[in-house]
């Protein structure tokens, strides 16, 4: 079944999503990738302060391609996700709630995303230009100098994502047997 | 003796980095669609016809496939007949990288220290690969790979006794660790024997061929064969979701090697691969 969230949100919506059905994400989604996440990390370290109010929130992990003249965006679609495991936690504790990339998590990530109710979607790797049109609007909240790597603010009309991994810890992906 | 100027290398590159990061190659064009064709699970299905769709606008659009639009490897066959004048080779293939990545607004992706990690802004260096070959031609490759399905590469110094069997054990444990994370479906590039530098370069080179193109040698392509059909009863399917499609081909080259070593690459690329070759 298909769902619609809308950020920020709560608790209660994520509880009724199950690992394995789709969801169309809307309204504010904050984009950062490694060096993004390594500089809110230090920040967090250092007073306890994040660069816009996570609460409840939404993170992409993604790392566009520039505008072309006309556009808002380049190709936008995600990375990959468990280069952030390190940094995750931190930030599920500070209230996030959904991330949406590609690949599996760790562990201690899906730990914590169990114990602060949060959820991680999965969107189509490779898929950068369709995506991008899904993406209405684009802001530097903060780390301008990181290039594509700077924290963004986006608009989402419509972004199509899977539960990878629900609230409840419940994953889609194949654990390798190896 | 025939002359070639550099600033005509520059600007080939230039316009083989910027067809390479909108144009998926035929052949992996036609790979998508017979997987699609084929593909028994429904989500796994849309996922390529979502693939497939993106492939057109890129074109259409005239915008990169993926954001990852890779670090460049760059690949020069060079006729032993030609003389290259006009200033630096390399610096002529890094303004190419650069002049198409700026002008083209493809991400700058490298950046300048592996420790510090400042980016460069523009794309560069391009790791480039120069190879002798007999004549007066210069082919020029362009390969951009991102890094997502470059991370997940790998190579072992396997014992002799080990044999095929481990070689196998080690492509197809190559596969599953990957999982979802090289946006499969992948093409599985393996590169056999040589030293350990030599077996990666094989990996890389065995991810140009066309994937419609099955090694010259039937015992290898037999081989190769095999390996598709295992690695695709894994399961993991387009995006790690499931299905029937991980691989759209495994392609192999091999090398002689020393009797003490059975050294194996394995190098993954995504379904968004990536390349152009050119003549001159
Ligand atoms: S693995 Fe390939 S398709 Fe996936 S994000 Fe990286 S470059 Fe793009």
């Amino acid at each position: 079944m298909t769902h619609i969230l809308r950020a920020p949100l709560n608790g209660n919506t994520l509880q009724e999503l199950n690992a394995g059905d789709e969801v169309l994400v809307q309204g504010t989604v904050y984009a950062a990738r490694d060096a993004a996440h390594q500089k809110m990390i230090a920040a967090l370290e250092a007073n306890g302060e994040l660069p816009f109010d996570i609460d409840g929130q939404i993170i992409y992990y993604v790392g566009p391609c520039p505008a072309s003249p006309g556009r808002i965006i380049g190709s936008a679609g995600p990375t990959t996700s468990s280069r952030m495991d390190a940094y995750t936690p931190a930030l599920l504790q500070r209230g996030l709630k959904a991330m949406i990339g590609k690949g599996d998590r760790s562990l201690q990530v899906i730990e914590a995303m169990k114990k602060h109710g949060a959820v991680y979607l999965a969107t189509v790797g490779g898929a950068g230009v369709y995506l991008a049109q899904k993406i209405k609007a684009v802001e530097t909240v903060a780390y301008p100098e990181l290039g594509p790597e700077a924290l963004l603010k986006m608009e989402f009309e419509d972004f199509p994502c899977i539960v990878a991994i629900d609230v409840r810890g419940k994953s889609v992906y194949l654990t390798p047997d190896i | 003796m025939r002359i070639v100027k550099v600033e005509q290398i520059k600007e080939t590159v230039k316009q083989a980095v910027r067809a390479a990061n909108t144009q998926l190659p035929e052949d992996i064009l036609d790979g998508l669609q017979k997987a699609c064709a084929k593909e028994t699970v429904p989500r796994a299905r849309r996922l390529l016809e979502i693939l497939l769709e993106n492939a057109h606008l890129a074109q259409i659009e005239n915008m990169p496939l993926c954001q990852d639009t890779g670090l460049v490897t760059i690949q020069i066959q060079l006729g032993q007949e030609v003389s290259l004048t006009g200033g630096d080779l390399y610096e002529a293939i890094d303004q190419g990288v650069r002049e198409g990545y700026l002008e083209g607004y493809f991400r700058a992706s490298m950046v300048k220290d592996p420790l510090e990690r400042v980016n460069t802004g523009d794309n560069t260096p391009a790791v480039v690969h120069l190879e002798m070959t007999p004549g007066d031609q210069v082919v020029i490759t362009v390969f951009p790979k991102g890094a997502g399905s470059e991370n997940m590469g790998r190579t072992a110094m396997l014992k002799p006794a080990d044999g095929w069997p481990g070689v196998r054990r080690f492509i197809i444990e190559t596969v599953k660790i990957a999982n979802a994370n090289p946006c499969p479906p992948i093409i599985v590039g393996v590169g056999l024997g040589g030293n350990m530098e030599k077996a990666c370069l094989l990996a890389k080179k065995a991810l140009l061929r066309p994937i419609n193109r099955s090694h010259a040698d039937s015992r290898i392509a037999d081989l190769e064969a095999q390996l598709l059909q295992d690695i695709n009863q894994l399961g993991i399917g387009p995006q790690g979701l499931g299905g029937d499609t991980t691989a759209l081909a495994v392609n192999m080259e091999v090398f002689p090697t020393h009797i003490a070593s059975l050294p194996v690459a394995v190098s993954l690329n995504c379904h968004s691969t990536r390349r152009a070759v050119v003549t001159i």
